[in-house]
């Protein structure tokens, strides 16, 4: 009972202080690439510091849905700390659910953030808010393909049942269905957590931004814990692909070794799909909004693929 | 007067659920009035699946009466209808042969006609209520056809003796029964493309009757599927189940496209009736595959998922119908671009309204979850079917199930959004005043239920898998273990589900940053301001985002579907074209099954309507020979 404690609180300490690290790491990585020398990897942190010892400005027009949709979005990601075999295979609330819970919990963030974004009564709110669920949309039957094509092979939508097997058998990974659901689910990454080509999460030009718009009008610790939400929902879905695709180095043991091991697993995994990331994004211009579907629709293809790959290579 | 019977009608309500709980538990019992009507007598059966109907019937008809007591205790017009509609649809799932059916069924169809009728003034209803009774008889004459040929081949007007004849039938005969009464069920259910009616008639009828219609009646129809596949007819070939699950799956995704472009908000959310009837048909459709399959507890769970839907679409679908009443009865309108900022003078019904919104979206851990969580859960053990045919319908519901949750979620961000937030867009909204104490107290009733249902699946699935476990097929587990008092498990390590560990962490989750944040000391102070608008003077609500513009990006992307027609008129001055007076700019989408289904139908109806003109001289004389020659054929032909 203590070690399941202690490994969800571990698994929340990691991810709640490890995503502001990334985004550090990801900003810094793609400064670098594109021949600036931009900020330290710490900076997220000095930045909600900063944020915390402001005073929120709020909008007259706002109800106590704008006000709550701060810690609604903090708690589904907190929560999905909990499900994802972050360090573990079996985390605490890994039996609470599977990767449908954690697609519903995203989808409870999105939900009050884009009402959050309408509250307000500005139209750029409005848009963001309508963009983002578009998006949300679009994106979930490739979510739910690519885990189709996952169980397939694992026998379980368990997210550690499937971790599980895949380490058992590592040639899995090799499997022309998982690569192609890899992929999929890479460039749903990519559209949930806001990353280009589907948004970018640099600029606040009105006629480009998505995430952005819809938290226009966030301020001070409201603000703070937005972007804390929107980078552990970034770390999240990277420590998803990592360990659902790769999972060497997650533990099945609740020992402090193997999840020192799996910890230091994790961060090299991490530190590589994020120098992935930062690559796509400094190669790739976003996408015109309406050319995003033709994006999803792509990845939905692959995930189908993967699927139809499964039951062929039978 | 008409508060008594409402009252009466919440009594009604209660003494049937408590009935059809007693059936669902396994009390069986039969009442057989021989004398009353012809042909085989009025006959009631209870059993676990009528039970679970009759339970269903009360569980709306409770809460929706509670409310009608403040919403339409004016006026006693419709009470009648309103009683005889409740008591029919009691009847329904009770009914144990044909006769006692038909009465009930139509019973039912014309209380509610009467219901939808009530604001008959108007002419849109009058034309609502035309097309739902036309519709409603051809599923009715459909279902008669049906049910007759079984009697005439089984030889028994009475179901108990179809269970027991009708694995004799031939294929082909069995084909043909099944097709009959689906078609005439899926017509009153909604199934696309048979839901014109629906999103006409459930609109027009007061709000505590759309809830009932949409959380009740259209159930009915999904009743008489699952009773016709698996148990009168026991189970059929693979196309059964297939072309279910399919039907399932165009009407979810359709339903909840036309949601997504519909911005009268009771129209939006019949639409979504539609969608999550075809929901529960995908559970129900891979219930009957899996049976089929020959995979008893596979069937179990689909067949329990679409049960547990068709409960939990009664909740939160009463309780967004009751929430749109209170709006339409506080402001006078049901467009949404005429709504906004209600949240602030409606906040019971905002309250209420947004659990409702929540659950439909299917967000954790409310009820509309639990059931999606399901459905995908028995979809997703579809490789246990050895057919790659099969398991690539399985994918298709599995990949349509998910693209109509995510845009159910879009649509109820535009329903909540648009009508409860920003600045009211009338001033008839912003005049708003909170709904009274009754309607507030039928509200919450069902948004108890919504929260209920979501964190007990631990003690409503094994009662609901009870009540499926005999459509199952040999092979079904009659108790299957389906976890512990927390977590539901899903037979085989394949899946487990604890909604209430979700919620408390959810809890803590939500009080961890609060803790947090005073911990490190971060600015507790809130300052007021104007919301940021690029340097504009003030902030009206005409700036505010609107429904049109919240549902544009799905219009462009799914434009295929909607093939959106762009008119745009411009009246200028007489005097010089450079001074506008007047642009009327509409961009309607138009429904392809209205152009190209019911439209050729409607058009050849009418050409043959003409050349039949042709023998109806209005000549008395030329009628009486028409008589003497039919007469003249019967005999020589008897």
């Amino acid at each position: 009972m203590t070690g399941t404690v202690a490994i969800g609180l571990l698994q929340i300490l990691v991810v709640a202080l490890g995503a502001p690290l990334l985004v550090g790491v990801l900003r810094t990585l793609e400064a670098r690439l594109v021949g600036r020398r931009g900020p330290t990897p710490w900076q997220p942190y000095a930045d909600l510091r900063k944020l915390l010892g402001k005073d929120a400005v709020v909008s007259e027009t706002a109800s106590w849905v704008f006000r709550a949709t701060p810690y609604v979005l903090a708690a589904s990601m907190l929560v999905t700390a909990l499900v994802v075999p972050v360090l573990v295979t079996r985390p605490p609330l890994g039996f609470a659910g599977n990767i449908v819970l954690l697609m519903y919990l995203f989808m409870l963030g999105t939900f009050f953030l884009a009402l959050a974004g309408l509250d307000t009564g500005s139209a750029f709110g409005g848009m963001g808010s309508s963009r983002e669920v578009a998006v949300a949309a679009l994106a979930e039957p490739t979510v739910i393909l690519a885990v189709f094509a996952l169980a397939l092979r694992a026998g379980t939508i368990n997210l550690g049942g499937v971790v599980e097997r895949v380490e058992r058998e590592p040639w899995l990974a090799a499997n022309p269905a998982h690569l192609l659901a890899f992929a999929a689910f890479f460039i749903v990454m990519l559209a949930e957590a806001g990353r280009l080509p589907v948004d970018n999460p640099a600029t606040h030009l009105e006629l480009t931004m998505i995430h952005e718009a819809m938290v226009l009008e966030y301020s001070g610790r409201y603000l703070a814990l937005v972007e804390w939400a929107s980078a552990m929902k970034l770390f999240v879905f990277l420590t998803l692909l990592a360990n659902l695709f790769f999972p060497w180095g997650v533990t099945s043991l609740a020992d402090p070794v193997p999840v020192a091991l799996g910890l230091l697993a994790l961060a090299g995994k991490l530190a590589v799909l994020t120098a992935l990331l930062a690559l796509v994004e400094t190669s790739v211009a976003k996408l015109r909004l309406f050319r995003v579907p033709e994006l999803l629709s792509g990845s939905f293809a692959l995930a189908l693929l993967s699927v139809l790959a499964v039951f062929l290579l039978r | 007067m008409a508060r008594l019977g409402y009252a009466l009608a919440a009594l009604v309500g209660l003494a049937a659920t408590a009935l059809g709980v007693a059936g669902m538990l396994g009390r069986a019992g039969t009442l057989a009035v021989p004398w009353l009507v012809p042909l085989g007598g009025l006959e009631l059966t209870l059993d676990p699946l009528g039970g679970f109907f009759l339970a269903l019937v009360g569980f709306v008809a409770v809460p929706a009466s509670v409310y009608a007591i403040g919403y339409a205790a004016g006026s006693t017009r419709g009470v009648l209808a309103y009683l005889v509609f409740i008591v029919s649809m009691c009847a329904v799932p009770l009914a144990a042969n044909v006769m006692t059916f038909a009465i009930a069924w139509e019973l039912m169809s014309l209380a509610s006609y009467f219901l939808v009728l009530q604001e008959r003034e108007r002419r849109e209803t009058a034309d609502a209520a035309w097309v739902y009774a036309v519709m409603t008889h051809a599923g009715l004459a459909c279902l008669l056809a049906g049910m007759l040929l079984l009697a005439a081949w089984t030889g028994s007007v009475r179901f108990a003796d179809w269970r027991a004849a009708a694995p004799a039938l031939s294929a082909g005969a069995r084909d043909l029964a099944f097709l009959l009464l689906a078609v005439g069920f899926a017509g009153k259910a909604g199934v696309i493309p048979l839901h014109v009616w629906l999103p006409l008639a459930h609109p027009a009828a007061p709000s505590h009757v759309s809830a009932l219609m949409s959380g009740v009646m259209i159930k009915l129809g999904v009743y008489g599927l699952v009773r016709a596949g698996t148990d009168w007819l026991g189970g059929g070939p693979a196309w059964w189940g297939t072309a279910v699950l399919l039907a399932g799956v165009v009407s979810a995704v359709v339903g909840v496209l036309y949601a997504l472009v519909e911005h009268d908000l009771k129209r939006l959310l019949a639409f979504h009736s539609i969608e999550n009837v075809g929901i529960i048909l995908i559970g129900v459709g891979a219930g009957m595959l899996y049976r089929h399959a020959g995979l008893g507890e596979l069937a179990l769970l689909g067949l329990a998922a679409g049960l547990y839907h068709t409960v939990n679409h009664a909740a939160f679908k009463g309780l967004l119908f009751l929430g749109a009443g209170a709006v339409v009865h506080a402001t006078g309108t049901r467009d949404m671009e005429r709504l906004g900022g209600l949240v602030k003078r409606m906040p019971w019904t905002a309250a209420c309204f947004l659990v409702g919104a929540a659950a439909i979206a299917a967000l954790p851990p409310l009820n509309g979850f639990v059931s999606e969580w399901l459905t995908f859960v028995a979809l997703l053990q579809n490789t246990r079917v050895a057919a790659p045919a099969l398991n690539l319908v399985f994918a298709l519901g599995i990949a349509g199930l998910a693209l109509t949750s995510g845009l159910a979620m879009a649509c109820f961000v535009k329903a909540y959004g648009i009508t409860f937030l920003a600045l009211p867009r009338s001033e008839a909204a912003g005049r708003a005043r909170e709904a009274g104490a009754a309607m507030r107290a039928g509200m919450l009733l069902l948004v108890a239920a919504c929260v209920a249902l979501g964190l007990g699946p631990t003690v409503v699935l094994p009662r609901l898998a009870a009540v499926a476990a005999p459509l199952a097929g040999p092979g079904a587990p009659a108790r299957p273990g389906l976890g512990d008092w927390l977590t539901v498990q899903v037979p085989g390590d394949f899946a487990s589900l604890s909604t209430l560990a979700i919620a408390a962490a959810l809890a803590l989750g939500l009080a961890a940053p609060l803790v947090a944040l005073r911990l490190a000391g971060a600015s507790r102070r809130r300052r007021l301001y104007e919301t940021w608008g690029c340097g504009r003077m003030l902030q009206t609500a005409r700036m505010a985002y609107t429904a049109t513009a919240f549902a544009n990006p799905f219009k462009r992307v799914f434009d295929f579907f909607y093939r959106p027609v762009k008119r745009l008129d411009i009246e200028f001055h007489p005097a010089s074209r450079l001074f506008v007076e007047r642009i009327e700019y509409a961009n309607p989408t138009r429904s392809i099954f209205e152009d190209w289904l019911y439209r050729p139908v409607l058009d050849a109806l009418h050409a043959a309507a003409r050349h039949a003109r042709a023998i109806q001289s209005g000549s008395a004389n030329l009628y009486l020979a028409y008589i003497l020659v039919a007469l003249l054929v019967l005999l020589v032909l008897a």
